[in-house]
């Protein structure tokens, strides 16, 4: 697309598709507010980016001035952002369309956008069930075919599993690909902005435009934006490994099917596969558990009615502002997390808590690392334990919902790079596969998911 | 209560102080630092603590913190880590402020001050590391609220903490003035206590003296100035010795010290005392610093004073005590040897007396101006030295040229200050005070000789401070023998 008019054909397009889409709730901006924004970014927009035309949806942790960054909660109801972030600024540079904010599990805790304070996200495919989350809306609005990408974050699995519930494809990269600059921090040392997709390559492009180096985000590395590999004619000389523990004998079998149906054809396609070991895989959740709400408990503490957002007391005591403010404001999630994270933190239990998950995520990094310095070039698992679950079937159940993200943790504690595409379908539900890269060779990874998206039998039955 | 301790009780105190780093830009955000802003105005989405921002540490600051760690013979360590510290106050807008806790910039350094009890002492300085400020609650600003202000909100700090090694009030002021003097001269800091660019918190206890064990501290805050330091602790020192005699039990608590009152007040008990959940910040990576960069700010580092004081002794053969009041303050002791090193040189001794009574006095009048040039000064001196001025004349030379500049000779001329040696002409002046004061000549001459110094001065009158008075001397000795 190069012509203005066609953009502007595109915004318009767009528009009508969001509002079909809108009985899935997974958009979070009024219809005729979008389509005002989406026609006056499309007469604004310069038509030498790369991007030119493509509208984008944007998670609402992710900071925009164009649309409220409400984070799925009422702490943050109508909150405008004074500045936006690097991913945002980046697309806008390349020419995209910011195509409204989408709804998500409230500060990105959870997996199955049930969790927001303006309602929980439907599956696209059956709305008795959820899109997975804490991205639900983006991967709801991607599959629904309304938008062909849009930006989530992951913090534990939260662009993957929803991808693999929705049957589309999700990145994670590396972290410190991507700057976390106007991404509301939720678990600072563990969140990516992440791209949900139709297919690998309008995902990949998306996260080439959002990569690459920013000063304003320590964190984020020196590097050039990621450059897009070609479509492999075949995988001859990778090695793939597949993590034993990944595959153990609770799997559901109809995953187990749909994995191995995949790895047939990754063989097929020329890859050397083989069986590893990750021997901390089973800590991976506990881990995340204790690290994630420790820095969440601490990131959410600005959220006191002080400086913005509502204020839910009129009172002139300060402690019963902060009281009232937080308790109301804030989702029963995200008590529970930071009340969680404010434990594992207190002086007495550090120690045996915060201090020993650190011990623990490095042993994690070490069994990847130990993986792949003995030749294996990627991982290959399940995205999910299981594909789209019914809405209310995990809700009070907290442990049985954290289990949901049991394969996706792991890259997220060890920083690396992965990506769930479509595998095929279970009774009619999508499910994904997982690759798992090296630190900052995303293209290796997308190389294997070009292969085998182009050649898996994405919405059979496995 | 007097300003001693009763003799049986040893006092312990040590010191935490929060020293702003002379920087343009705050600690974690590209905004300014300047004083006294209107409310609000130097903030930024960083150190507002808005949804999605992040920290970026600045450079500048941490360059002077590793300098103020290695004037005060910290070791700087290649690593160290940013810790949030967790607690809810409306004037800390992320609810944690980013601070160092597990792993601090520099540790074990010590510093030798002046104890008004004990001549030199050292006191072991046990961490210094850096930390952001927080904003400002004004709780007289609104009736029945309280308004924020932001603006210090981020400013770059370094906490410098001391060991348990003050023995008194007194000792814990010297040991403050002395830090301030250091980190002046290192550049590192303006210590401006007005300001609140140097803050003070203290940990004090009592003891039986001859135990081994240290008394229940309580922490004193809220000292806003150096005056208040010995106050402060002297009050709190004396209320502990007071509960201990009456055989109760100090309790461990924060305190704040009232100027108004000279007293302190409970701020929170122990139990209340805040769990501040320290973790490593996940923003910010740990901070890893080249031994090149130690060295290169150990060279940045000007001569310090302890040094320059040792030196001044050795090199201008001055006391101690005149090398000290000429070191106390970084820009006189350069001035000072601007003065001996201009031209051909001024002696060093009176160049010191120069600076120490005339320059210091006029500095004190006028805003800590040194207002006559070194070279100007060092003429001056040289116009003494070679008879042309006396000392009298030379020092209202001083005051004109400090007033109006000048070059010290020609404003002596043109004051005609300039010295006569010519013995006809102070011949004259001898004999006008030798006939208006008969009686005195007549007492000197039956042996009263003491009297020599009145003549002198008499003729330093007539003659308007124009006459040589070694050459007065000469001729009055001279025509009284007659």
């Amino acid at each position: 697309m190069t012509d203005p008019s066609e953009a502007l054909a595109s915004a318009k397009a767009t528009a009508d598709r969001l509002v079909k889409a809108k009985r899935f709730n997974a958009c979070l901006t009024p219809v005729r507010e979008l389509r005002k924004a989406l026609v006056t970014q499309a007469q604004a927009t310069h038509p030498s980016g790369v991007l030119y035309g493509m509208p984008v949806a944007v998670k609402d942790n992710i900071c925009t001035l164009e649309f409220t960054t409400t984070c799925g909660s009422k702490i943050l109801e109508g909150y405008r952002s004074p500045y936006e972030a690097t991913a945002v600024a980046k697309l806008k540079a390349a020419g995209a369309l910011i195509a409204g904010k989408t709804n998500c599990d409230e500060f990105a805790m959870g997996s199955s956008t049930e969790h927001s304070a303006y309602g929980r996200v439907l599956h696209p495919f059956d709305k008795t069930r959820v899109p997975g989350g804490s991205s639900g809306g983006s991967a709801a609005l991607v599959a629904a075919g309304a938008v062909p990408a849009a930006l989530g974050s992951e913090t534990g699995g939260s662009v993957r599993q929803p991808a693999s519930l929705c049957g589309v494809v999700g990145i994670k990269p590396t972290y410190g690909r991507v700057s976390r600059w106007g991404l509301v921090a939720f678990g600072s040392s563990l969140d990516q902005i992440g791209v949900l997709g139709r297919s690998v390559h309008d995902a990949a492009r998306v996260l080439s435009v959002i990569s690459g180096r920013d000063p304003k985000d320590s964190t984020c590395e020196d590097r050039d934006p990621l450059r897009l590999p070609n479509v492999p004619e075949s995988l001859q000389g990778f090695v793939i490994g597949i993590p034993k523990e990944y595959f153990s004998a609770d799997l559901d079998p109809a995953v187990r099917r749909a994995c191995d149906r995949a790895v047939r054809l990754l063989k097929e396609l020329g890859a050397a596969v083989r069986e590893v070991a990750l021997p901390h895989t089973a800590y991976a959740v506990p881990t995340y558990y204790i690290l994630a709400p420790a820095e969440a408990s601490s990131n959410l503490a600005r959220y006191d009615g002080a400086r913005y957002g509502p204020r839910f007391d009129g009172s002139a005591d300060v402690r019963a502002l902060y009281r009232t403010t937080r308790g109301e404001g804030f989702g029963s999630e995200v008590r529970r997390r930071i009340l969680l994270g404010t434990y594992v933190l207190s002086s007495g239990y550090y120690d045996a808590y915060y201090r020993k998950a650190q011990q623990m995520r490095a042993l994690i990094a070490q069994d990847f690392r130990n993986a792949f310095d003995r030749g294996v070039d990627l991982l290959f698992t399940p995205t999910t334990p299981t594909p789209a679950f019914k809405a209310g079937e995990k809700v009070d159940d907290p442990v049985a919902m954290y289990l949901s993200d049991i394969f996706t943790v792991t890259a997220n504690l060890a920083g690396l790079p992965a990506i769930s595409i479509p595998i095929g379908r279970i009774k009619g539900l999508p499910i994904g596969g997982q690759f798992i890269g090296q630190a900052f060779l995303e293209d290796e990874m997308l190389e294997a998911a070009y292969a085998l998206e182009r050649v898996v039998p994405a919405t059979e039955e496995a | 209560m007097a300003g001693t301790a009763p003799p049986e009780w040893e006092t312990v105190i040590g010191l935490e102080t929060h020293v702003q780093l002379r920087t343009v830009s705050k600690m974690f955000c590209g905004c300014s630092t300047a004083f006294g802003a209107p409310p609000n105005t130097n903030v930024c989405p960083v150190c507002l603590g808005l949804p999605g921002a992040l920290p970026l540490a600045n450079g500048l600051a941490l360059q002077l913190a590793v300098r103020a760690a290695l004037a005060l013979g910290c070791t700087v360590h290649p690593r160290s880590v940013f810790a949030r510290k967790n607690y809810f106050y409306p004037d800390l807008p992320k609810g944690y402020q980013i601070s160092q806790f597990e792993q601090p910039l520099s540790t074990d350094g010590s510093l030798s001050y002046l104890s008004p009890d004990r001549g030199i002492a050292t006191t072991t300085i046990q961490r210094l590391h850096v930390e952001e400020d927080a904003g400002k609650s004004l709780h007289d600003r609104f009736p029945r609220q309280t308004a924020i202000d932001l603006n210090r909100c981020g400013v770059p700090l370094i906490e410098i903490v001391t060991g348990p090694d003050f023995r008194s009030p007194q000792e814990a002021r010297a040991y403050l003035l002395t830090l301030k003097q250091l980190l002046e001269y290192a550049g590192v800091s303006d210590c401006d206590m007005e300001k609140g660019s140097l803050r003070v918190d203290a940990n004090v206890s009592v003891r039986r003296v001859g135990e081994a064990v240290l008394g229940t501290k309580t922490e004193v805050k809220n000292i806003n100035s150096f005056a208040y330091v010995e106050k402060a602790l002297t009050v709190e020192r004396d209320r502990q010795i007071a509960v201990l005699e009456a055989g109760g039990k100090v309790e461990q608590q924060t305190l704040l010290y009232d100027a108004k009152t000279n007293a302190v007040r409970l701020q929170r008990a122990k139990e209340e005392s805040h769990d501040y959940r320290y973790f490593p910040d996940p923003d910010l990576p740990p901070l890893e610093l080249r031994e090149e960069f130690i060295a290169e700010q150990q060279a940045l580092l000007p001569e310090l004073p302890a040094k320059k004081r040792e030196r001044f002794v050795e090199k201008y053969a001055l006391s101690v005590t005149d090398a000290a009041v000429l070191t106390a303050d970084r820009a006189v002791a350069d001035y000072y040897e601007a003065v001996v090193h201009a031209g051909s040189g001024a002696d060093a001794k009176a160049a010191a007396n120069w600076v120490m009574t005339e320059v210091l006095a006029d500095a004190k009048d006028h805003g800590d101006g040194l207002r006559v040039q070194p070279g100007a000064l060092a003429n001056l001196i040289g116009l003494v030295r070679g008879g042309t001025l006396s000392h009298q004349a030379a020092k209202r030379v001083f005051s004109e040229v400090a007033e109006h500049g000048g070059e010290p000779r020609n404003v002596a001329e043109a004051l005609g200050l300039i010295q006569v040696a010519d013995t006809g002409v102070v011949t004259g002046w001898v004999s006008e005070v030798l006939a208006e004061h008969p009686t005195e000549v007549a007492r000197y001459k039956s042996g009263e000789t003491k009297l020599m110094p009145f003549f002198i001065g008499q003729v330093m009158k007539v003659s308007r401070g124009k006459a040589d008075p070694k050459l007065a001397q000469r001729v009055l000795e001279e025509k009284l023998v007659a």
